[in-house]
This record gives C-alpha cells, structure tokens and sequence, in this order.
C-alpha cells in the first residue's frame, strides 16, 4: 500500500522470543474504515433518532453485492412465482390443488402404498394405485409404462408363494430357536449343579491350611445359625486365597522377623527425638505378633467416628442408669424382680461353685491359690450384692455348668463382664476372655469393634478392682495383661482413650485432694498398676506420646506432691521411680523427681540431725516429722536381714508383724533405693552436669551414711551405687551455639526467574491464573469501549458540527440572495426615479 | 513472730498495709529483719522491701549478694513461686547491672533447676533467656567459641556467697543441656532454644507464672493425637519384660 499512509511503531529494543504485534499500523484506513462503519450504523441511528417508522428494504439480495444483477433478477422473478404459487383462493376450484392427509400430499401417499402393497397381494390392498389403474384401464400411458407394468405383474405371480413358505420358515426358526434355548439352560443348571457337588468334594482338598487360630475361628463360626451367610463367607475368603504359600525355611522367617523389628525400631527412635513428621504421617501401621493376618484392616476414618467420648459416655450412662435401676428394684421390691434376680444370683453362684470343683481337680499350686483368691474375690462380691448372701448348693448342675459355653456375647455392661468372670480360674478368664474375642471379631458383624473397645475398659477396670482388693489378684492381673494388650494392639485409638481417662480421673482426684488439704496422698495400687500396664502397651520412649506423657506428668506430681508418712508410702514412691526408670530407660530422659526422691528416701534412712551440704525437697523435710522412717537401729535386725523382694500387696495392707520384719522391709527399700541410684547414675552419665545432679546424693552416701552400720549385703549395694557414682570422669566441654544461618545481604544483580511462559503469572494456582486473566481481559475490553464511546461521541459531534454550518451557509446564501433580490430592485427603483428625474 | 503470722503479714503487707501508712518508712526495720531471717519468709519480704526501695528511696546494702543467697532448691517448689519470680524479674530487668551479677544469677537457677518440677522449668527456661536478651554480656554462658577444649571442673562455685566470686562468667550453662534430655517434651523444646541464638524479642512469662502442675497435665491430657503408636515389645506378664527393674525387687505376692 502507499507508503506514506503506512505508520510503524519503531521498538527501543529488540527483545528475543517476542512476538510484537503492533508493529506497522496504517491508520489512515482503519480511520477511513471506522468512519464508514459509523456512517452505516450511528450516522443512520442518528438520523432517525425522531422517528417512529423505520423504512426496511425487503427487496431481495438489493445489499449482496456477490449476486450479478442478472442472477438477481432471476431469482427475484422466481421468488415472485412461488409467491403467487403459494397465494390460494379457496373459492378458485379451478386451479390445481394439492389435496394432503397429515400434512403428506394424498397424491405422494398414493404412490407410496403401491409401492409398498407390490409386496402384499393385489386384492388386499383394497386401494387402486395410479399405476395399476393405468395398467388395467389402459389409458394413455406409452409403451415404458406397459414395459414396467408387465415386469411388476411377474413379480406378483411369484411373490405370494415364497412369503408364505417364508412365514412358514420363520414360525420354525423361531420355535426352534425356543426350544434350543430352553435346553440350554437346562444343561446350564445341571451342570452347576455338578460343579456344586464336585466343589464340596474338592472343597476339603482344596482349602488352604489356615493358621490355628482361624481354624478356630470357623469352629467357632459353625454353630452360627445362618448357613448360607457362612457358606458365602467362607467362600469369599477361600476362593480368593491363593495357593498356600511355601512353609518359609526358619532362616527366612528369623530374617523377617528381624526386618520387621529393626523397622519398629528405627521409627521408635524417629518418634524419641521427636522429629514432627507430619508430612510423614503415614506411618506404617504395627502389625502386633498377635495380629490374626486375617486381612483385617482398621478403618481409619471408621476409628475416627468411635472416638472414646460416645463409648465412654455410654458405659458410664449404662452403669449408672444400671445401678439406678438396682437400687429402684431393691427399693421397690417388686417380687417379680428379685425372683428373677435370685435365679440370676443362684446360677452365678452355681458356676462358680463349678469353678472351684474344677481348679480342685487340679493339682496345681498356682490353681490352688488363684482358687483362694477366688473365694477372696468371692467375698468381695457377696459384700457388694447383699443379696448374694444366701447360698445354695446343687450338686446336679455342677457338672453340667462346670463346663464352658463356646461362644460369649460382650457383655453390655461393667457389673454384666463382672459377673461373667467372677468365680473362674484365671485359665477359664482367659479363655472367656479369648472366645469373646474371637467370637465379635471386627470383621465379623458390624458393631463388634465398639463392643470389643467396651470390653477393653471392662477389663481394665477388672484389673483396677484386682488391685484394690485387700489381697490384691496380682497374678491374675498378670495374666490378663495378655488379652489387654492383644485388645489394644486391635484398638489403640480406645485404648488409648480409655488410659487417658483413668489418668485424667486419678489427677482429678489427686488436684482435689491437694487444693483442699494442701498435700496428697499415694493412689492405691491399682493406679500404680495402670501406670506400669502403660508402659507395657506403649512406647515410653517417644518424645510426646498421647498416653505416656501424661503419665510421666502425673507420676511426677505423684513424687513431688504425696505427703510420706509410713513405710507403705515409700514403698510406692519407690515402686513410682521405678517405673521412671523404666519409661526412660531407653529414653535416658532426664527426671529430676526422681533423683530428689531418691535423695529424700536416703535422707530419711538417716538418724535425726541437721543435713549439711546437701537439701532435700519438696515432699521431704530436712526437719520435721515422719523422720527416720527407714532408719533401723536394731542390731540383730540388722544382722539377720537377706536381701527380699518387696511383695506388692504390702502397699494395700500392711500385715500385722513384728518389728523385725518391718525392719527387714525398711532395709529392703534402702537397698533397692541404692540399686536405684546405681541405674540412675549408668543411665544419667552422659548428661553434661551428671555430677551437678548426682551431687547431693553423691555427698550424703560419702558422708553421711555410714556404710559399716550396714550388714554385709547392704554395704555391697551400697559400695556398688558409690562407684558408679564416682567412676564417671569429669569432662565440661564449653557450649558452643549452633552457627545461625546467615542472613543474606540485599543484592544487586537482577533475580533471574525462569520464565516457562510468556504472560502468565509465574507461582500462582490454576484457578488464580484464570482470575488474573479474566480481570485483565475485563480491562482491555473496557478500554476499548471507552475508546469506541468517545470516537462515537466525536463522529456525532463532528456531524452535528457539519449540519449546523450547513444550515448556516444555507441561511447565509438565502440571506445573501434576498439582499440581492432586494438591492436589484433598490437599484432598478432607483435608476427609474432616475429615468424620471430626467425625464 | 510466729511463722505463720509472720508470713500472712507479708503476703499482705504490700498492698493492704503500705499504701496506708503515713511513714511506710518505719517498716524498714522490721521488713530488713524479716529479709535475714531466711527462707520463704525473705521471699514474702522482698515485695515490701522493693516497694520501700522503689518509691521510699531507700539504700539497701548488697541487696543483690542477699537475693542470691536467697536462691536455694525450695524457690522452685514453695507456692509463692509466681510471686518470687515476678520481683526477680522486675530486679534483674535494670540493663545497668554487671555483667558477672546477671551470669551468677543465671547460673545459680540453672543449676538450681536440675531439682525443679518441670512447671517451674517452663517458667525459668524463658526467664533465663529474657536475661540472656538483656545482658547480651552474658551469652558467653552459651556460646564459648575460643574456650579451652574441655574442662575437668565446673569453674562456677555452688557455695560461694558472693556473686561476684562465684566465677560464673568462666563457666557455661551445662544444665540447661542436660535439662534438654527433661522428659517432658515442652521444657526439652523450651531448653533447646538456647542452643540456636536468640530471636530480639523477650518472652512473656507473666503468663507462665501462675502455672501449675495439673494445668501442665490437662494440657497434655487434652491434647487430641491421630495416631496411637504401640509397643511392639510382645507382652508376656506384668513384670516379664527382658531386664524389668521390677522383676528385680518387687514379687506379685
């Protein structure tokens, strides 16, 4: 194009990759194309802006410019045609009309039936076609016509046979085609019916050995009265099992054995140093040594949705409301209900007069004694229902009830599990304990895991009332920590729970206690056993555990808020640092209650004087009561003392004897109190101020007490917890802090940014990317409408401009024509008066 | 005095007693008597003491040698704890004290620390640090960078009286490394701040102050975990794990 019309946009500087759109510009043309365009839109708008009627050009094709005018013609003579084709007079009979059915030319139906009645006989049809009425009256139709009416009429000789064979044919097929298949599955059902009866043979064959316990299982699951769900069951498991797996040499299950603890080990190690992996939080779910490997797996979220308040809640509802109802029958008395109470009562006491026959059958010590504390039990019991007083004896039932049922509801309630293990020996608990288990298997019904997590707050609390017996059961005890702990490796979300419950309820009670009285007491044993079950269910080493970190705090509120008055107290203190011990034990965590404890333990050990170089504290006084608590003065006593272990019911009840065996018990905690220290100080040595801990303690062994006062035995604990003390070298290394990472100064250099697209914003999300777009093309578009407004505005302004001037010139030019006119005749009349002055 | 009035006098005499009196002055005697005699009762009469010293003028001879010796294991224990630190802090907050007073005192909590329950911990951890940022003489506790390479002996002396012969300045903050082996997971994280260099801003401790040890518990109590790990140790009895102390000295009779 010319190129003086041609503008371009020149660029500073040439930047690589992109793409300039802007570059040449001819403005004159798109000046001259806008201007056209609002000549055809705005200028007409505004040149009717006060009118009404708008004038509109139907005529056709009068704007394409693409049809020749010829053509134009052509089709506008056509169009006219067809206009007037269309146009009808009803009243005109004369012209050709179309007469339609359904909107179908009756003319083109017509046709169209011939057509199709050519296949149907001729007299059926009861229409006459066009063709057949030429074809029969004759008429004018050429030779063509005949040619084609002769050749259809051939066809309609042959036709009517072949469609009937053809029916014929098809009725046939179609009765066979029954026939077939109603053999077919006929032989199909026969045939599953084999494959059934071949499957129950094969079945015995084929079915993978399972492991013992779940061969248990299904001896525990055929007494279940729905056949077919247990067939279906059991074939979901069996037809997925595949081929059982090759017996795996020892060697190879030692080695995974070995990976697999080694793996439980690096992660608890992880957990101590108390690195916050949350992104890492998909930890490898422990598969317990207990685990049935029946491919149970715990439903995380289902786990969620049974958090321990709804089950928590509920026990609690149901006991009361249980109790409740107790009591009101008590009150009440209603005769109904005590007869059935009685029946109840007398069947418990019928089993457990079973139990007892049963563990005097054996002739085992341990039996023998758990049969003692049966009774023991059972007098607790008979304390807590009076109405257990009575006691029948029906030698007929014996037998028949001294065996036990195979399978076990949960049972709904605390009192209901109660009554269910009273009066058994601790085989047949454990058993109990084993089939309910087994029987409410998660994976067996749905609402099995609550139950089970039930169960698992029963027996805690079973073991708390163990303990809190006047001869605690601590041998059962023992023995039930293995179905608690094969419940919690399947629940630990409750377990946990439940653990920070009784916790939760045992500082209660102590912050209570402390708020009114100033200083608390020792909890009972059974608390001292909750704590040490915690630390066999879970892992006391992890830097904050949801358990076990409570514990620690409330264990070291125990040692340094408790009140130390008689030897019973110590006896727990101790008991409390052992367990310490034992959390940190892997650990090596420090505890400072401890070490104070252990020094005030000692402290008392020593006759009343003033303590010098070393203070005692919290619960301990340097001066006071409650003194001496474990200073032996009796030389015999001391003489004759061996070294025993504490029995733990000492702690519940401390039996009447004489001063000698309490003398023996004192030297007996001094002694553990040593070898206390002596593992405290193999497990503190690396600390940096290990000797700084140690030393109050350190000074009190060296200086204080004197070791020859001590039988032979005690001075070898004695010597042993000093050189441990003493052996650790002294090395102070100075602290140095950990280099802080160095703040970077503010630099000059541009920030390369690596730039993968061209305008989009770099770091953003998709859907902010999206909005970023849409804002800026919302902009463009808004200023290009601005711009068009204004051009628009401009373009009318510029007419209105031209109209007005010319107006203007029009009124000019007029004006200007009618001075002239005027000035002509001014002239003429004057040149006459002129003329006549003359004249 | 007995030593129960003596000390509800004290707990009182700050704000019920002193700003009545038309000659607070006269109290000097008997609150400096009250500052000798020792224990809990010269923790109650520090607040009166500071008052007389803060609005009455008064010049107390070597009243910081005094608050040192005051500085025994019972602070971190007796219930006037809250109050005691909070007047500690109001007297170590003068940026005009010498350096080797601030390390004795620093060092002397710290190592008084080791016997501490760990809710006064979590209150002394951030006091220390609070002075770390206000004397920035003393970070040599903490960082030691052209020290001699190990020591056989802490230089700090426990007994001396004077702080100012205590040598604390020459010693480093050992304790506050073994109290970041503490079991409880909050005072081992408060303990490890002092390894990295300290950020400009003091902690808040008045809130900390009044903590006590079954709100430390309650915390822990109701904190909600997601997942539960387990001891993978098979279980064989109460006391049958492999080396069990208990199995050692206690029996199950």
């Amino acid at each position: 194009s010319n190129p003086f019309e041609v503008k371009v946009n020149r660029q500073k500087f040439d930047i690589l990759g992109r793409k300039t759109k802007n570059d040449v510009g001819l403005p004159g043309v798109s000046r001259s194309k806008a201007i056209k365009k609002r000549t055809q839109t705005l200028l007409k708008e505004y040149k009717e802006r006060e009118k009404a009627n708008v004038f509109k050009d139907k005529r056709f094709g009068e704007y394409n410019t693409k049809i020749s005018p010829e053509e134009k013609m052509m089709r506008r003579f056509t169009l006219e045609r067809q206009q007037n084709y269309g146009k009808k007079n009803i009243y005109n009979l004369n012209e050709e009309e179309e007469l339609t059915h359904y909107g179908q030319s009756l003319a083109e139906i017509e046709k169209l039936n011939d057509i199709v009645d050519s296949d149907s006989d001729t007299e059926e049809g009861g229409a006459l076609s066009a063709e057949l009425t030429a074809a029969h009256f004759g008429g004018g139709g050429g030779l063509l016509r005949k040619k084609a009416s002769s050749a259809q009429q051939d066809e309609e000789e042959e036709k009517p046979k072949s469609r009937k064979e053809l029916i014929e044919e098809m009725i046939a097929k179609s009765k066979q085609e029954k026939q077939e298949r109603q053999s077919r599955r006929e032989s199909a059902l026969e045939l599953t019916e084999k494959l059934d009866n071949d499957w129950k043979e094969i079945q015995t064959l084929m079915a993978r050995k399972p492991p013992k316990s779940e061969r248990k299982d299904k001896e525990v699951e055929k007494p279940k009265p729905d056949e077919y769900d247990m067939i279906v069951r059991e074939l979901g498991f069996e037809m997925k099992a595949k081929p059982s797996e090759r017996m795996k040499t020892e060697e190879e299950l030692a080695k995974e054995e070995q990976a697999r603890l080694q793996k439980l080990e690096a992660d608890r190690l992880r957990r101590m140093c108390g690195i916050d992996e949350q992104a890492n939080k998909k930890k490898p779910s422990h598969i317990s040594a207990d685990d049935l490997a029946d491919g149970f797996i715990l439903d995380k979220d289902d786990r969620h949705l049974l958090s321990y308040k709804d089950g928590k809640i509920n026990i609690e509802n149901e006991e009361e409301e249980e109790k409740d109802e107790e009591e009101e029958e008590e009150e009440d008395g209603k005769e109904d209900n005590e007869n059935e109470e009685s029946e109840e009562e007398s069947a418990n006491e019928e089993e457990e007069v079973a139990a007892d026959s049963h563990s005097d059958l054996e002739s085992d010590l341990e039996s023998e004694e758990e049969a003692a504390g049966n009774k023991e039990q059972k007098k607790h019991n008979t304390n807590e229902n009076e109405s257990q007083n009575v006691k029948k004896l029906d030698p007929k039932m014996e037998a028949a009830k001294s065996e036990l049922p195979y399978t076990f509801a949960v049972p709904e309630s605390y009192e209901k599990f109660k009554s269910l293990l009273a009066g058994r020996t601790i085989e047949q608990q454990l058993l109990i304990l084993e089939r309910i288990q087994k029987c409410n298997h998660p994976s067996l019904a749905a609402g099995n895991k609550e139950k089970l997590e039930k169960l698992f707050g029963f027996l805690l609390e079973y073991i708390g009332d163990l303990a809190t017996l006047d001869l605690p059961e601590l041998r059962t005890i023992d023995r039930l920590v293995l179905p608690l702990c094969n419940l919690c490796q399947m629940f630990p979300e409750a377990a946990s729970d439940r653990m920070r419950f009784i916790l939760r309820d045992a500082a209660h009670d102590m912050e209570e206690v402390v708020e009114v009285k100033g200083r608390a007491a020792f909890p009972g044993l059974d608390t001292l056993i909750y704590l040490k079950i915690i630390s066999l269910l879970f892992p006391t080493s992890d830097f904050w555990h949801p358990v076990v970190t409570p514990a620690f705090i409330y264990m070291s509120q125990l040692l340094t808020k408790c009140r130390i008055t008689t030897l019973q107290d110590v006896i727990k203190g101790l008991f409390i640092c052992c367990l310490f011990l034992e959390y940190v034990s892997l650990s090596r965590r420090f505890v400072p209650e401890l070490i104070n404890f252990l020094l005030g333990v000692l402290h008392i050990s020593l006759p009343k004087k003033q303590a010098q170089g070393y203070t005692v504290v919290h619960p301990f006084t340097p001066v006071g009561k409650n003194l001496e608590l474990l200073l032996v003065c009796d030389k015999k006593d001391l003489d004759s003392w061996q070294k025993q272990n504490l029995p733990l019911s000492i702690v519940t009840k401390l039996k009447q004897t004489s001063r000698t065996e309490i003398n023996h018990i004192r030297l007996s905690c001094l002694a553990l109190c040593f070898d206390l220290i002596k593992k405290c100080a193999t497990l503190y040595e690396s600390l940096p101020s290990f000797h700084e801990v140690m030393h109050p303690i350190r000074i009190l062994l060296t200086q204080h007490l004197l070791p020859n006062d001590y039988p032979e035995k005690m001075q070898e604990w004695y010597q042993g917890a000093l050189k441990e003390l003493e052996n650790k070298d002294k090395r102070y290394i100075p602290l140095i802090c950990e280099k802080k990472k160095p703040v970077p100064l503010k630099q000059y250099t541009p920030r390369i940014v690596k730039v993968l697209e061209f305008g989009r914003t770099q770091g953003s999300s998709r859907k902010e990317q999206e909005r970023k777009q849409l804002i800026r093309k919302h902009k463009r578009e808004l200023k290009g409408a601005i711009r068009e407004i204004r051009k628009d505005n401009q373009f009318l302004a510029r007419t209105h401009l031209s109209e007005v001037m010319e107006r203007d010139a029009a009124r000019k030019r007029k004006v200007k024509e009618l001075l002239g006119s005027l000035a002509t005749q001014e002239g003429e009349w004057k040149a006459m008066k002129r003329k006549k002055g003359k004249n | 005095l007995p030593t129960g009035l003596y000390k509800k006098v004290l707990v009182i005499l700050h704000d019920s007693i002193l700003p009545y009196m038309n000659e607070p002055t006269l109290m000097i005697d008997f609150l400096t008597v009250a500052y000798g005699i020792g224990g809990a009762i010269s923790l109650l009469a520090l607040n009166g003491l500071f008052i007389l010293i803060h609005q009455h003028n008064l010049e107390y001879p070597d009243f910081y040698k005094k608050l040192y010796n005051l500085l025994d294991p019972s602070i971190y224990h007796v219930k006037y704890r809250a109050r005691f630190f909070h007047l500690l802090d109001l007297f170590l907050s003068s940026s005009h004290l010498p350096a080797y007073l601030v390390a004795a005192f620093i060092k002397r909590l710290s190592r008084l620390a080791l016997t501490a329950p760990p809710e006064a911990l979590l209150v002394v951890i951030p006091f220390i640090c609070n002075l770390f940022r206000r004397h920035p003489a003393c970070r040599l506790l903490v960082h030691r960078p052209n020290g001699p390479e190990a020591m056989s002996e802490d230089p700090y002396i426990m007994e001396e009286e004077d702080p100012s012969e205590s040598r604390a300045l020459q010693s480093c903050l050992w304790e506050i490394q073994a109290l970041q082996n503490h079991y409880h997971p909050d005072v081992a994280k408060a303990a490890a701040v002092l390894n990295q260099s300290l950020s400009e801003m003091e902690d808040d401790i008045s809130g900390l102050l009044e903590l006590s040890a079954y709100e430390l518990f309650d915390k822990e109590v109701k904190k909600k975990a997601t997942d539960v790990p387990l001891e993978f140790e098979q279980v064989r009895g109460l006391f049958r794990k492999k080396n069990d102390i208990f199995a050692e000295h206690f029996t199950l009779d």
